[in-house]
């Protein structure tokens, strides 16, 4: 639906900033259109590549490459539920249909109030806490129906805010690097390379 | 000493060769080149490695696995991906054992789990690498009893290109086309592993000039060009190794047909010319061919009607009119103008003609929108050169536009490093981003521009530092000539040694310059003889496949020139702005329809293979000049096309070695270069005036798909032109107080029109840009061939 906002547009310029070649920055940068906008529109992807330098269509393609990234809207809570052979063998079949009964949703279904996703995952590499899960890529360990009852709950009041961003917020805490140690070009108008740089790796 | 056995010690017939590897193929012993792909090594020593993938012309990627081989370089026979890996010392291959068997067939089995077999209604069935190396590698039959991968099929990936997701089998030789070559990656992989596919970005077709290459090279028949889908199969074509004429670059292709059809054009990988590619214009223009417009039999004006008449009625209306004007006029009072879209044997009948026959001294291959031919009697590069030279210095027309193959050519060598190109623009090109250094002029100021840049340290270093390659054509048909030439004189006077490439654009202006279209002594070049014919000076005028009402950029002095030209004679295959209005219309045979030869920009001359019968009872240009000349009493002396160009190679200078023999031999063409015997050259007096604040200094030049003849009446190419628009940098708008999108009024001291403004970056400030010959407002209108440059005047209507 949207470009970068202002205030993500200086930031996107400040990440491009932190590396010797403007493509290098693309998968940060649609992480950052994720936040904005909850998943990765059309438009969203059109700006990244005008910014890295790249065609919409490397845009598109590298993004496809990756499960985190989504090219429709998701609910607010994204839900993974692993089901690989530990979560299996510690019931996460079970906390699946629960979860389908409790949110009235199936697999791969958004809430009707947009709040919830469900998505069955593979291993999310917490197998001695199975069943894990997910929200929003936080985990959740040892899950069981009441516990998964009582996180709903939690989401839906608001409790578990300062834990749980909205969907598209992999941390609040930014990397700050000074403008003055950044390697490749701080602004945009001054796509110089780093010395350092061979001359036939330049641009792009 | 004993445990160190040196390869050169048991090969020593390539001990001399410092780059020579000696490796065992087989059991046998073959030299290789050092650095060399072991595929390529292969293919040399006779060994053909089955390959989807690899692409001589692409960069390797190792992604089909189907050239895997068994090699050993010391440590044993390991399974070795031959595209990826460049030779060694001592290397032991085995291209024929069981385990290589093996691993090719289960490379061809997990192809053919997804690969649709539809071969029965697949265009590339029967020339199709995997059908055909599933013949000859595969194992016969498959383990899968999985359903296939299933996609919406077929999509329009652009107006040219249709893609089946189905069929693709992912070997990114479309994708590295595009990134690597054509320079617009507007196709990608997407998605991941059994999932992945080729897509284009929403709302963002493969609108690429060169995107047709992507369908010769595609390995199965994921893509197919809309053009040729479904009309033939391979084994029903006959075909011939050919020039394209399309521009000057002079690709080779071969053209195919089918029932006396011309049906595709395939590029022909000529390496000192087009390594295999070619645009979609000239790949898809045969269509003209085939349109229902073409003039199919001779004409001859009847009131104010064109009347289809006999050859002997047509030749002796032309004949009585050629007479009588000599009879009223001398023979200096007819003026024969074009030759450039025929082969070198057409364009040398006719000149003998006028010349020789009819005493003639004005004759002009151009249209007043190239270049002052005394650019081709400067010390010549060939386009290789040109691609090895040190520095590249462009002065000319977007070359992606006008010259494409010569675009990829330049466009690779800058990107990989070995050239740098020094570009003067008026506009931003193609080439900019590639460009080392892209210096962008306001017209008026280029010599001002180039002597700045020389003075420049860094530039004057790099251009000291080897082989310098001047691209010089005419980069703005609103700007006289002068300007160019000028500027080229200027670059050769500061950077002795160098040489030019002279990029003219029209199919075979330069042969025809050469063989003789030219004016003799006292001669006018087409803007005189415009201007003799607006003044009521020219008897008859002959138009030897030339249109100066559409070309000319002069529109007004080209009207006017036509309306007072007593006779006119148009030898032409379509009914163009100016041959409609001709007394007599002699039907030409087109491109395919007549062989011959023809000169590209570097003075490479090639044949160019009739395929099909002519159309209707058209006749080549050279035919008609012969009967001509029988009809007013000469005799030129040939009735075969073989007898000119031996002619040519006897009597034209420069083309001593371009032998009917030389030509059958040489695969490649026989460079012609002959810097002597261009006539005139007509400069503008004085200097390019000051652009005054209130104006926008005009630029005009070319697109690839403008209204040509052969393009408009190519179906498949003749939408992709769009309507004209000025466009202006983005921030002027503001300064003409209108936005995008918006009318405005366009004033030039000839005319004024209105017309819808954009803003576009890639237009300097203070200048206005137009495109040639597209449909809607003719910025011709504005242009005044007399002056230097022209400005306007843009304000809200």
């Amino acid at each position: 639906m949207s470009r970068f906002n202002d205030d993500n547009l200086r930031l996107a310029k400040e990440i491009i900033g932190r590396y010797p070649k403007a493509r290098s920055a693309t998968i940060p940068l649609l992480h950052l259109a994720q936040q904005q906008e909850g998943h990765l529109s059309d438009e969203a992807m059109a700006h990244v590549a005008e910014l890295v330098g790249a065609t919409p269509a490397e845009v598109l393609g590298t993004a496809s490459f990756y499960e985190m990234f989504k090219f429709e809207p998701v609910g607010r809570y994204l839900i993974n539920i692993c089901g690989t052979m530990s979560c299996a063998l510690g019931g996460s079949d079970e906390l699946l249909a629960h979860a389908e009964k409790v949110l009235g949703v199936k697999v791969g279904g958004t809430t009707a109030d947009g709040l919830f996703t469900l998505e069955r995952a593979e291993c999310q590499a917490a197998c001695t806490e199975a069943p894990n899960m997910q929200v929003n890529y936080r985990h959740c360990h040892r899950m069981t129906n009441e516990l998964f009852d009582r996180l709903v709950d939690d989401l839906r009041s608001g409790r578990r805010d300062g834990d749980i961003p909205a969907h598209g917020t992999l941390a609040r805490v930014r990397q700050q690097i000074p403008a003055e140690r950044a390697v490749g070009p701080a602004a945009l108008d001054d796509r110089g390379a780093p010395a350092w740089l061979p001359a036939k790796e330049v641009g792009g | 000493m004993s445990d160190t056995v040196k390869p050169t010690e048991t090969t020593p017939q390539v001990a001399s060769d410092p780059d020579a590897v000696s490796i065992t193929v087989n059991g046998v012993e073959h030299a290789a080149r050092k650095g060399q792909l072991l595929i390529d090594a292969l293919a040399d020593a006779g060994e053909y490695v089955p390959r989807f993938c690899y692409h001589e012309r692409l960069s390797p990627v190792g992604k089909c696995r189907m050239c895997l081989v068994e090699c050993d370089t010391g440590r044993g026979p390991a399974i070795t991906v031959s595209c990826m890996v460049p030779v060694a010392p001592g290397m032991k291959v085995d291209t024929q054992g069981e385990t290589t068997k093996r691993m090719q067939e289960g490379v061809l089995e997990l192809f053919l789990a997804n690969h649709p077999l539809d071969c029965p209604v697949c265009d590339k069935g029967g020339e199709c690498p995997l059908q055909d190396q599933a013949v000859s590698h595969g194992p016969g039959e498959s383990r899968y009893l999985e359903e296939k991968r299933h996609f919406e099929k077929p999509i329009a990936v652009s107006d040219l290109v249709y893609l089946d997701r189905e069929r693709c089998i992912l070997c990114d030789r479309c994708t590295r086309f595009a990134d690597e070559v054509g320079s617009d990656a507007l196709i990608h992989f997407a998605g991941r592993g059994n999932n992945t596919y080729i897509t284009t970005f929403p709302d963002q077709p493969f609108a690429s000039y060169f995107s047709g290459n992507t369908v010769q090279i595609c390995p199965v028949g994921a893509l197919t060009a809309r053009p040729y889908r479904f009309k033939a199969r391979p084994w029903d074509l006959r075909q011939q190794e050919s020039t394209c004429t399309t521009c000057a670059v002079g690709c080779r292709i071969a053209v195919q047909s089918s029932h006396d059809e011309v049906l595709r054009h395939l590029g022909v990988d000529s390496d000192p010319v087009n390594h295999g590619w070619l645009c979609d214009r000239g790949r898809f223009n045969y269509e003209q061919l085939h349109s229902a417009d073409r003039v199919l039999q001779p004409l001859v004006r009847a009131g104010d009607d064109l009347l289809p008449a006999t050859w002997s009625e047509a030749l002796a209306e032309a004949a009585t009119a050629l007479g009588a004007a000599k009879a009223a006029g001398g023979a200096g009072s007819i003026a024969v103008l074009g030759g450039a879209r025929g082969t070198n044997e057409d364009a040398y009948a006719w000149a003998r003609l006028a010349h020789e026959v009819i005493g003639t001294p004005n004759v002009y291959a151009q249209m007043g929108d190239g270049l002052p031919a005394d650019l081709l009697v400067l010390e010549r590069a060939t386009i290789d050169e040109a691609a090895a030279a040190s520095t590249v210095v462009l002065i000319g027309p977007d070359l992606k536009e006008e010259l494409p193959v010569l675009y990829l050519r330049l466009r690779e060598a800058a990107v990989k490093g070995r050239t740098r190109l020094l570009e003067f623009t008026p506009k931003l090109s193609g080439l900019s981003t590639v460009a080392w250094r892209s210096i962008a002029y306001e017209p008026g100021t280029l010599t001002a521009a180039i002597d700045t840049a020389l003075a420049d340290d860094q530039i004057a270093a790099q251009l000291a530092s080897g082989p310098v390659v001047v691209v010089a054509g005419r980069a703005n048909l609103a700007e006289s000539s002068t300007a160019t030439v000028q500027a080229v004189r200027t670059v050769l006077a500061k950077v002795p040694g160098s040489t030019v490439l002279p990029a003219f654009r029209r199919g075979n202006v330069i042969g025809a310059l050469q063989v003789g279209m030219r004016p003799t002594e006292g001669g006018l070049d087409t803007r005189g003889v415009l201007q003799a014919a607006a003044d009521g000076g020219i008897e008859c005028l002959v138009l030897l496949g030339a249109d100066p009402v559409a070309d000319f950029p002069d529109a007004d002095l080209a009207r006017r020139a036509l309306a007072g030209a007593r006779r006119v004679i148009a030898v032409d295959t379509f009914l163009t702005a100016s041959s409609a209005q001709a007394d007599v219309v002699l039907a030409a045979c087109a491109f395919a329809e007549k062989a011959g030869t023809t000169t590209n920009i570097e003075g490479r001359v090639s044949p160019v293979a009739r395929q099909v019968t002519p159309a209707g009872s058209t006749r080549p240009d050279w035919m008609i000049a012969v009967e001509l000349a029988e009809a007013l009493g000469g005799d030129l002396g040939y009735d075969d096309v073989g007898q000119i160009t031996a002619d040519i190679a006897e009597n034209v200078d420069g083309y001593t070695r371009v032998t009917p023999e030389a030509l059958s031999a040489a695969a490649d063409g026989v460079v012609a270069y002959a810097p002597t015997g261009i006539g005139p050259v007509a400069l503008l007096a004085g200097e390019a005036p000051a652009r005054s604040s209130y104006d926008f200094r005009l630029i005009v030049s070319r697109t690839l798909y403008d209204q040509a003849e052969g393009t408009a009446h190519s179906p498949s190419l003749a939408h992709l032109t769009t309507a004209t628009t000025v466009h202006v940098n983005p921030l002027d708008l503001g300064r003409i107080g209108t936005t995008d999108g918006a009318t405005v009024k366009l004033t030039s001291s000839k005319a004024s029109v209105v017309c819808t403004i954009t803003g576009d970056e890639s237009v300097l400030r203070g200048t206005a840009w137009m495109p040639f010959r597209h449909p809607g407002v003719d910025p011709r209108e504005l242009i005044d061939c007399f002056a230097h440059t022209t400005d306007l005047r843009i304000e809200n209507p």
